[in-house]
């Protein structure tokens, strides 16, 4: 046993290495990033894949042929993987597969606040949900272990504050090899045309039943006595808020929260005088608990918003439902002086360009002094959101608009954008800004297929930009360094934004925070041919 | 429960080394044989925004967040952060800004925050070289002299 400092993430990544997973694919997203990260940087085999759907089915692939499979994501990534998602909750795995969903409830930093344990029910897959940085190198083995054992994909659910508090871990004493991978054909369990997946539909919702009669008996989920005046159930982070916050009162703490354990929530609910469940985010224990009929009291509605924490669980049980102190005003993000990307807002700016933005840093485009962004739905979305909108418009206003997308989110899902584009083609035409800073910007410098490098900055096959969305079929394509070529810049611009024609202007410059690691990673490279 | 453990929150702007003082706090913690727990926000709110962390270590360690009013000391690297920060101070809390040091005598600015921990530890009963081993562990061999030396005068004045 080792003790170690550990943020839940990286608690996450050495468990994976202590129970040998054989690979682990994702796509960076705060606040899930740095497990891959740190899988690797001590010594297991991760990569990033384009996008989380690309990720999962990765990872499924591995886990059919018998591998023990780690697939990582933010809660929006799992939408996008949400397709593979549902089936393979029928197929099930011969191997081992655990998806982390990284929720953010708050949103520090994601375009919205979803509650990924609605996943687990609608999959119907099983969900486990870590508490502390012990819990999440716990659960993250446990969760291996029963993907094998029942032979189906596990959700470890964990919020930013999970992921990103550090908190002391005791590793396991027995560190597991990597799986002996073998492949073994089974048409029916893993070919979902319809006359296999009725029966596949059926075999799920067995598992799941016994999987409910086994999280009846586990010890996971755990009850702390105390006084029978208050009984709390909840999980997650909120427990350990909900444990500072009462700490006179009996807990019921859930770990699996998919499928629950309504006969040991029933019985500890009727154990004790009053009962109150506290979730973080949607109201998920609480309405299913109700739905059993076991008399429990909830939230009142404010407490939906933004994370939970001591003052707010007191508030809670208190029933409290006068407004909360306003959080403190900081200092908002902007873009970094020096950033690449801000001669191209301040042009879009004075264009007055109607603009589709995307996630990245360049979202921050959207606050003065700039002022340059007009939407911003989900990763891609600029691309397709900008066809719609130049379909529609007057031609006045169809010929304003921009689609801007960053690099690494344009190799994630801009590109059938691109390929909408190029086919139902609008009559005015499209420009399309690809921001390219060479990285992952946002979540801290991540590589991706276009930067040339792999997950641990090793060289590998560099995605041409330009070279495809020629061959794609796009009109115009144009790269530059907007800032440096700034005349040439604006006047590529207008002439597209005038013309019936498709454009992408890719304007190329590495991000400022990444340009010295960047010539670092190809120095070393140089050196090494 | 809270009685037992201590609540300390830094506070600053992007880039000034609030994460990399608020790691170092909570590896002494850890070091001393402490239960500990140290939470961040990570991802957009860095860009130069506001940026704050806390840690909390003793016995027992629940909530990774200090909650309002908690915090036994506040240490605020950036003079523009403490208004909106102050609250979470206990009453009888302490307010530790980059005023106590004077900055002319760093050598290298970005020193700050090493310095701020040197005031800061002289408020526990924990050996000076846990710190001092764990500010070397956290940083490049050629920035230690000048770490060492901001460390020193944060001892000095706090």
């Amino acid at each position: 046993m080792t003790r170690m400092l550990l943020s839940g993430n990286e608690a996450v990544a050495q468990a994976a290495l202590d129970s040998g997973v054989n690979l682990g694919a994702g796509y960076p997203g705060t606040p899930s990033t740095e497990i891959l990260e740190h899988f690797s940087a001590i010594g297991g085999a991760a990569q990033w894949s384009p996008n989380e759907k690309v990720a999962l089915e990765v990872g499924i692939g591995a886990a059919f042929g018998g591998a023990k499979a780690l697939v990582t994501m933010k809660h929006v990534g799992l939408n996008v993987a949400a397709d593979p998602l549902f089936t393979v909750a029928y197929t099930g795995v011969s191997g081992s597969l655990v998806i982390i969903s990284a929720d953010d409830p708050g949103m520090a930093s994601s375009q919205n606040e979803q509650d990924n344990r609605n996943y687990a029910k609608a999959a119907g897959v099983p969900m486990l949900e870590p508490s502390d940085s012990q819990q999440a190198y716990d659960y993250l083995a446990l969760a291996l272990q029963l993907s094998h054992q029942w032979q189906i994909p596990i959700i470890l659910r964990v919020t930013t504050r999970i992921c990103h508090s550090k908190g002391i871990v005791n590793t396991a004493d027995t560190k597991l090899s990597p799986s002996e991978c073998n492949f073994q054909r089974d048409i029916p369990g893993r070919v979902m045309v319809p006359a296999y997946a009725r029966p596949a539909h059926r075999r799920l919702r067995e598992k799941l039943n016994k999987i409910a009669q086994w999280n009846e008996e586990t010890e996971i989920n755990e009850i702390i006595p105390g006084g029978k005046e208050l009984g709390i159930i909840t999980s997650g982070i909120s427990y350990v808020h909900a444990r500072e916050a009462a700490p006179e009162a009996s807990f019921l703490k859930l770990s699996m929260t998919y499928p629950l354990p309504l006969n040991k929530i029933r019985q500890f609910a009727d154990s004790v005088q009053r009962c109150v469940v506290i979730d973080e985010g949607d109201p998920y224990l609480v309405d299913a608990i109700r739905a059993a009929g076991i008399c429990v009291e909830g939230k009142a509605d404010l407490y939906r918003f933004g994370e939970l924490n001591v003052e707010r669980v007191k508030r809670i049980l208190a029933n409290d439902t006068t407004a909360e102190p306003a959080p403190p005003k900081g200092k908002p993000p902007q873009l970094c002086q020096g950033c690449p990307h801000r001669h191209v807002f301040e042009v879009l700016s004075a264009k007055k360009c109607i603009v589709a933005g995307d996630i990245g840093c360049y979202t921050l485009g959207v606050l003065p002094p700039f002022e340059a962004m007009d939407t911003c739905v989900c990763m891609g979305a600029s691309i397709s959101v900008g066809l719609g909108l130049r379909h529609t418009l007057p031609e006045d206003q169809a010929r304003r608009v921009v689609s801007v997308i960053g690099d690494s989110t344009f190799v994630h899902s801009g590109i059938t954008g691109i390929v909408d584009m190029v086919y139902n083609r609008p009559k005015t035409g499209h420009v399309v800004l690809i921001l390219d800073n060479s990285t992952t910007a946002m979540t801290g410098l991540q590589e991706h297929p276009g930067t040339g490098r792999l997950l641990n900055h090793e060289p590998a096959y560099q995605l041409d930009f330009a070279a495809m969305l020629t061959a794609m079929g796009v009109d115009n394509v144009h790269v530059l360094d907007a800032g440096k070529e700034s005349d040439n810049f604006e006047q590529i611009l207008t002439d597209s934004l005038a013309c019936d024609q498709t454009t992408v202007i890719i304007a190329r410059r590495p991000c400022i925070l990444a340009a010295k690691k960047i010539r670092e990673y190809q120095t070393k490279q140089e050196n090494a041919c | 429960m809270s009685d037992q453990v201590t609540n300390i929150v830094v506070a600053g702007l992007g880039g000034q080394g609030v994460l990399k003082a608020s790691d170092i706090i909570a590896e002494v913690a850890f070091a001393a044989g402490l239960d500990v727990k140290k939470a961040e926000v990570h991802g957009m709110s860095q860009r130069g925004g506001s940026v704050t962390s806390d840690v909390r270590f003793g016995q027992g360690v629940l909530s990774p967040m200090v909650p309002a009013g908690q915090a036994d000391y506040l240490v605020v690297l950036d003079e523009t952060q403490v208004e909106n920060n102050k609250a979470v101070l206990k009453p009888e809390g302490e307010l530790l800004t980059i005023a106590l040091i004077n900055p002319s005598n760093l050598k290298n600015k970005r020193t700050i925050n090493v310095a701020m921990l040197g005031a800061l530890s002289k408020r526990f009963d924990i050996d000076e070289k846990l710190w001092t081993d764990t500010i070397k562990a956290n940083l490049p061999q050629r920035l230690h002299e000048v770490n060492m030396e901001a460390f020193a005068l944060g001892r000095q004045v706090g």
